[in-house]
């Protein structure tokens, strides 16, 4: 059965039932968190380092995801949440790193942040080609798709946690939205006008970090979506958190199910990495708002 | 109320300020004076508690709404961002941020549900915008102002928030002189009528001479001088502290002291 088939919903043979309830719902609906958590995360980042150049893919935060997912993958093939915790925990790591290495003595500056970034997800890109030189043969190629952005293991298992850490980080970034209105403006105006900043800090990062993690580990290495899509949020809506982080969540979600289908159709049956499209939308759209502003 | 007694801060290798105490009463105004690198900004980051001190005798707070006296270090973000509002110096901001939407921000700690401002938020906004002169303003955004436009903004998110003590870091350093009173005077009012009080850091002596009740002049971190513009403002101090010969006389129109450079 090959193609687009019209569904008769209310009466559907036990292998259209399966293919839709096990194989295309679980699937959409796994795109829909993984784009809502990139989305949110972005968003969150970019208020909280005051750069909307911020993005997990950028930062090295998605890359330290997959040296968790890899390593878990390698190692603890057979516990089924090894990948999602090790991927959290890469996703952290390589944030406090990025951070870390930021933060000289004279406060933060974006320049250095960019630079750190891009040098703790070179450092992590190459340690992740190094491991993988190490699979056997069919384990690289199912990871190698994985990594440029794969939706097409989703499990329902995988779904539901999915489906949790994006709750839970659009929840986490969405309660500091006010508290990131002013740190967007500066961290030190945020602590005068009253902004706990080292837990506003803590609480985004770890949420970012969760939302990262998840998507990561659910779906590999999905670029751009963090962020085109708080870009085009906030020419819409304007630079309210309260606003540009629910928004971004629906918005990503839409993007990335939209985005996972035109991987799924464009040359069925065989499939495109749903990453490898929303680069290709992503990047020339970014440039082109980059020159609309 | 505001109280510092015997404060000590430590940046790096250097003693950035070395045993300042003053004292400053409801509604009054001390000016800080000096020159660059005297401590000046320092002393304000530790006023509100953003700098911690090496040794400190004490920065306390008195206030109708605190039953006794606080001590800063003790304090949270939010319960000090209550009692003070700073003016810092200019700020740059990346993202298109509206000027309402900035002055705001000094609603923070007034916090409703979710969130989200009420009402008397957004009256209190708009009445300190109307009050630096920048009523239709609301909706232009802060990277389109000029200098000027932006450090009235900057004082309208001061004079926006509910606290009793103002910190003013350079806040005239880019107004035009009609915009240089208008500050003095906002401040000042603001002084009177709410028992509130403020620390300004100018650089302008004859700001400081007409606007504070106090001047506190600070040499390398030290008190050069400290009391009433008339004690401190003088031809001694000055040549000590900034290094230049001035005159000085009244002005004729208020009867204070007046600072003349000699070139």
């Amino acid at each position: 059965m090959l193609g687009a088939e019209r569904l008769p919903l209310l009466s559907l043979s036990p292998e259209q039932a399966s293919i839709l309830y096990d194989i295309r719902l679980p699937r959409v609906f796994l795109a829909a968190c993984v784009g809502a958590s990139l989305a949110v995360a972005g968003a969150g980042l970019q208020s909280l380092l005051r750069n909307p150049l911020a993005e997990p893919y950028l930062l090295g935060v998605s890359n330290g995801a997959a040296l968790g997912t890899l390593l878990a993958f390698w190692m603890f093939s057979m516990f089924e949440f090894a990948r999602p915790i090790m991927a959290f925990a890469g996703a952290g790591l390589a944030t406090i790193a990025v951070y870390r290495m930021a933060k000289s003595r004279a406060g933060m500056n974006v320049e250095r942040l960019v630079l750190s970034g891009v040098i703790v997800t070179t450092f992590l890109s190459s340690v992740i080609v190094m491991l993988t030189t190490l699979l056997d043969a069919a384990k690289l190629r199912s990871f190698t798709f994985w990594l440029l952005g794969d939706l097409s293991q989703a499990t329902s298992g995988g779904v539901y946690l999915s489906f949790g850490a994006a709750i839970v980080a659009t929840v986490l970034i969405a309660s500091q939205a006010r508290a990131l209105n002013l740190m967007m403006i500066g961290e030190r105006d945020a602590a005068d006008f009253g902004v706990e900043v080292s837990r506003v800090r803590f609480i985004v990062f770890g949420g970012a970090s969760l939302a990262v993690g998840a998507s990561v580990a659910a779906s590999g290495s999905v670029g751009y979506v963090g962020l085109i899509v708080p870009h085009v949020i906030r020419m819409i809506v304007g630079s309210d958190n309260r606003l540009v982080v629910p928004f971004s969540a629906i918005a990503g979600a839409i993007f990335v199910v939209l985005a996972d289908t035109i991987a799924r159709t464009t040359i069925a049956p065989r499939e495109l990495p749903v990453g490898a499209i929303t680069a290709l939308i992503g990047a020339p759209l970014f440039i082109w708002l980059l020159r609309k502003n | 109320m505001l109280e510092a007694w015997e404060i000590f801060v430590k940046l790096g290798d250097r003693m950035v300020l070395d045993d300042v105490s003053f004292e400053l009463a409801e509604g009054r105004i001390l000016a800080v004076v000096g020159p660059n690198g005297a401590g000046k900004t320092t002393l304000i980051k530790t006023l509100n508690g953003t700098i911690e001190p090496i040794y400190a005798g004490g920065t306390f707070l008195y206030s109708s709404d605190l039953n006794n006296r606080r001590e800063i270090v003790f304090m949270s973000r939010s319960e000090i961002a209550r009692e003070i509002a700073v003016v810092a110096q200019e700020t740059e901001t990346r993202f298109p941020v509206t000027v309402l939407e900035f002055v705001l921000a000094g609603r923070f700690v007034n916090g409703g549900m979710f969130g989200w401002e009420n009402d008397a938020d957004i009256d209190a906004a708009r009445l300190a915008l109307a009050d630096c002169d920048l009523a239709e303003y609301g909706d232009r955004l802060m990277n389109e102002l000029s200098g000027g436009e932006r450090q009235r903004v900057v004082l309208a998110r001061a004079l926006a928030t509910n606290a009793q003590i103002l910190l003013l870091d350079e806040p005239t350093a880019n107004l035009d002189l009609a915009h240089q009173a208008m500050m003095f005077q906002l401040v000042r009012e603001r002084c009177r009528s709410c028992d509130a009080s403020a620390v300004v850091i100018t650089h302008d002596l004859n700001l400081a001479a007409e606007f504070a009740d106090e001047v506190l002049m600070l040499k390398c971190g030290k008190v050069a001088a400290y009391g009433t513009p008339d004690e401190v403002l003088t031809v001694e101090n000055i040549k000590n502290v900034f290094g230049v010969e001035v005159l000085l006389d009244k002005n004729p129109a208020s009867g204070n002291v007046r600072v003349t450079n000699v070139f």
